[in-house]
């Protein structure tokens, strides 16, 4: 199973058309960018860990796919708390860094709204195929299909790139440059593999075309894109979770605007 | 919304079923691509009737690929290039009935459009506007027609010897790949079926599988068929016409394939087609003459003895670390030999050849150089490069022999010592010119301009590649890319040359000069190691044949997985492999 064909499962997110993902994701995050404080952050991302326990992604799964964010969401926490604007009591200072009453509560919310934007999206984005995407891309949002399917028939050519690269790589120490000017050669890897890529793109477009893939013809699609109740009640859900965050914010207190 | 109205005609068109023939015509044809002087076709008339199955030959450039892109409406609008005269399908110009001509193309990779097998093969038919209920029960027809139907429904995926609709298109092999594109054409119901060298880059199972695939196709379409290859064999039993085009425009033969291939078969062989019955090398062995001792005496040793040059100790080999795709292989490579390494797709050929060359750490046991090899600074007939370079650079190349371990050598080591060539010419392409890819491992080996000027020389006259010395590598022929790319390797003169599948593609003539000179480095002591499935090299070059076998079939990884069979029993000399254990991957 690689990136491009995932297992189309059966679980109950996985179901749920990709554009309602995207969507979803979207809003809360609209809504969770308005502010940084603690409170919204700490709200939204209760509220969410109820959810992640419907999204038919065991907890193995869960951690996994989610590892990257629990590693930069402490790390960006560590930085705005050393390099945050000072507020309050100052508890530390040693050249550039003050920890201040302000840069604490700024690294906590910042931590949280880095968890609250990123779990939901990587556990909705990981149940998405590519294929499915590029459905809903073009039946549901209607974006143009010459663009979407482009897309998506170009991606399957990083496999290929990946392979290129490795080729190249040995090609030049077999051809006695692998000793000497690490930098330059790897210019110069890099703009073989350019050729390389522009090539096999001009060929898939050629065979693509060959397909009838750009013609007047209205295109029709084998694979139907909907978008229904399930996938209304998915933005809600985003929508509703970012609106509840902001009320107890707002009702606290604790509202910090970004912007102002 | 006038551009609906010829979409829906021609839906209902190809949903009829009515996938008759479509006839052909070019009148005064011509093509000049945008940017180039000279016209890739001129002055073509041409008449290809309903339901006529034709080979196209022709010399590389004569335009064979342009004409079938014309008629299947890809070559694209006036910017792109030049057209005049007139050509058409079925009396309409070709992007007007788009759809009616189907092409598939040769690189297996670029054919696939979509992750799964499925959608793929739906893919034309979606741009063609065919209803969806309709789509669906094409897809699976199309599937069965190519041979990789799975005999069901959502209801009964995958089972047996056809592919899941939701098979990966990225696990399967290039002849699967290529009757998957076969398939998606098929789908689309063309009225003709255009091939361009569509088995090109397959190993002789999956050329099989394409044509097959094929001439079962056309048996129920009843669809016009134009197909370019300059492997007329392969051909042979399904067209019924053979039209050669000639160099610059025109047509030069056309009739009968036994009338076109009796009256000008000599002709067509010179031009680099494989005609059935003509020896690319004319008859005349290569090797066999040229061995120094009396033949009919296989058992004899060499007068001069080959010298051991690189051998391996049950060496596994993996692609990626911890996934051994070939072991268990011993195998001795001497001087003045050649050994083919063949297999089937995915057995570990190129891996083996990769990893003897130094390039890849072996999985599992070992490769090591002789002591020959490691204090080898060059050809045995090489003028001595050394002592201009040491005196001019001293220090900057150790005389000291490097180790066993061609994988610990460093880049410049290796130059001397192991070639490679590999598959794909462009993957070697560091330069901006042909003389630049000549001149780079020169350089990095310190010589001086006299020494690197005089095999520059050299290599690319015997190469023919002395008139092209100021193009970009990237702009050549396929053959000139070979021939480059065997020639920037052989002018390090290393005492193995190893090359990953040499012969792909190639037409006959470049063929034989790649066989020739090859024998002809040997005579110089040169060690061969070519991974191939080209029965022809094999029997015009090699000593021994190592077949690697199969993985993952434990079924098919019968006694031979890998054995040592003596491709010319004229030599004395020994390589060996015990079999690999063939899936014996521990995870």
């Amino acid at each position: 199973m690689s990136v491009l064909t995932p297992a189309r499962a059966t679980g109950r997110i996985t179901r749920i058309n990709p554009v309602a993902k995207l969507a979803a994701s979207l809003v809360l995050s609209a809504f969770l960018l308005v502010t940084i404080d603690w409170v919204s952050a700490a709200v939204a991302l209760a509220l969410e860990s109820i959810l992640f326990a419907w999204a038919g992604l065991g907890a193995r799964a869960f951690f996994r796919r989610t590892i990257a964010i629990w590693i930069a969401a402490p790390l960006a926490g560590i930085t705005t708390l050393l390099y945050g604007v000072t507020d309050g009591q100052i508890y530390f200072q040693f050249w550039l860094i003050h920890i201040s009453d302000g840069s604490i509560a700024l690294a906590i919310a910042t931590v949280l709204r880095i968890l609250a934007i990123g779990l939901p999206a990587v556990v909705l984005f990981a149940t998405i195929d590519p294929t499915d995407l590029a459905d809903g891309l073009a039946q549901v949002w209607h974006l143009p299909s010459r663009f979407v399917l482009g897309a998506l028939a170009g991606m399957r050519l990083i496999g290929l790139f990946l392979q290129d690269w490795r080729h190249l790589e040995l090609a030049r120490r077999a051809r006695g440059l692998g000793d000497t000017g690490r930098i330059r050669r790897f210019a110069g890897q890099a703009f073989a593999l350019l050729v390389l890529s522009l090539r096999r793109g001009s060929k898939l477009a050629t065979a693509m075309e060959a397909r009838g893939f750009g013609g007047d013809t209205v295109r029709t699609w084998a694979r139907p894109s909907t978008f229904g109740a399930a996938e209304w009640l998915l933005v809600v859900i985003g929508a509703a979770i970012g609106a509840t965050a902001l009320a107890v914010a707002t009702v606290s207190g604790s509202l910090n605007f970004v912007i102002g | 919304m006038p551009s609906r109205v010829p979409a829906n005609t021609q839906a209902d068109a190809v949903a009829d079923g009515s996938a008759a023939g479509a006839s052909l015509r070019a009148s005064g044809w011509g093509w000049r691509h945008a940017g180039r002087a000279a016209w890739a076709l001129r002055g073509l008339d041409l008449a290809i009737e309903p339901g006529e199955r034709v080979l196209l030959l022709g010399a590389s450039g004569a335009g064979k690929s342009t004409l079938l892109q014309a008629f299947a409406a890809v070559l694209g609008g006036a910017d792109e290039g030049e057209e005049e005269g007139e050509l058409t399908v079925d009396g309409m110009p070709p992007a007007s009935i788009r759809g009616r001509a189907g092409l598939v193309l040769q690189d297996p990779d670029s054919q696939i459009v979509l992750a799964r097998v499925g959608d793929d093969v739906a893919f034309g038919c979606e741009n063609l506007g065919v209803p969806r209920h309709e789509i669906w029960p094409r897809v699976d027809a199309a599937l069965e027609a190519v041979g990789l139907g799975s005999a069901g429904s959502d209801a009964a995926p995958g089972r047996g010897s056809g592919l899941d609709r939701a098979h990966p298109t990225s696990e399967l092999s290039g002849g699967q790949k290529q009757r998957v594109a076969l398939a998606g054409v098929v789908a689309m119901r063309p009225g003709i079926l255009l091939l361009d060298e569509p088995t090109a880059n397959l190993d002789p199972g999956g050329v099989e599988e394409v044509r097959d695939a094929v001439a079962g196709v056309l048996r129920e379409s009843g669809a016009t068929f134009v197909v370019v290859e300059h492997r007329v064999d392969v051909w042979l039993e399904v067209v019924d016409r053979v039209i050669v085009l000639a160099p610059g425009g025109g047509v030069l033969a056309d009739g009968a394939p036994d009338a076109v291939l009796g009256a000008r078969g000599a002709e067509l062989a010179a031009d680099g087609v494989w005609v059935p019955g003509q020896d690319p090398l004319g008859g005349a062995p290569v090797r066999t003459r040229e061995r120094t001792l009396p033949s009919h005496e296989p058992a004899s040793v060499p007068a001069s003895a080959p010298e051991l040059l690189l051998s391996t100790h049950d060496l596994a080999v993996a692609r990626m670390p911890g996934r051994p795709v070939a072991s268990g292989i011993d195998l001795e490579i001497r001087s003045d030999t050649a050994t083919a390494l063949t297999g089937p797709n995915g057995a570990g050929k190129t891996t083996l050849a990769l990893t003897l060359a130094g390039l890849l750490p072996p999985e599992g046991g070992e490769v090591s150089a002789s002591d020959a090899l490691r204090a080898e600074s060059g050809h045995p007939d090489a003028p001595t490069p050394d002592a201009p370079r040491s005196a001019w650079r001293p220090g900057r190349r150790r005389p000291r022999a490097p180790g066993p371990d061609p994988l610990s050598w460093s880049s410049r080591q290796l130059l001397t010592r192991i070639g490679v060539v590999f598959q794909d010419p462009e993957h070697q392409f560091v330069t901006g010119t042909v003389r630049g890819e000549l001149e780079v491992s020169l350089k990095a080996l310190g010589l001086g301009h006299d020494e690197i000027a005089e095999r520059v020389h050299e290599v690319s006259d015997r190469l023919r590649l002395g008139s092209l010395l100021a193009a970009n590598p990237y702009t050549l022929s396929g053959g000139e890319k070979r021939r480059l790319s065997v020639a920037s390797a052989l002018v390090a003169r290393p005492r193995i040359l190893i090359l990953d599948e040499p012969t792909f593609g190639q037409d006959s003539r470049t063929w034989a000069e790649l066989v020739r000179l090859l024998a002809e480095q040997m005579r110089r002591g040169t060690a061969v190691v070519a991974v191939t499935h080209d029965r022809a090299f094999i029997e015009a070059l090699a000593d021994h044949e190592l077949v690697i076998g199969g993985r993952s079939t434990p079924t098919s990884a019968t006694p031979t997985s890998a054995t040592p069979t003596s491709a010319t029993p004229a030599s004395a000399t020994t390589a060996s492999a015990t079999p690999t254990s063939a899936p014996a991957a521990p995870e």
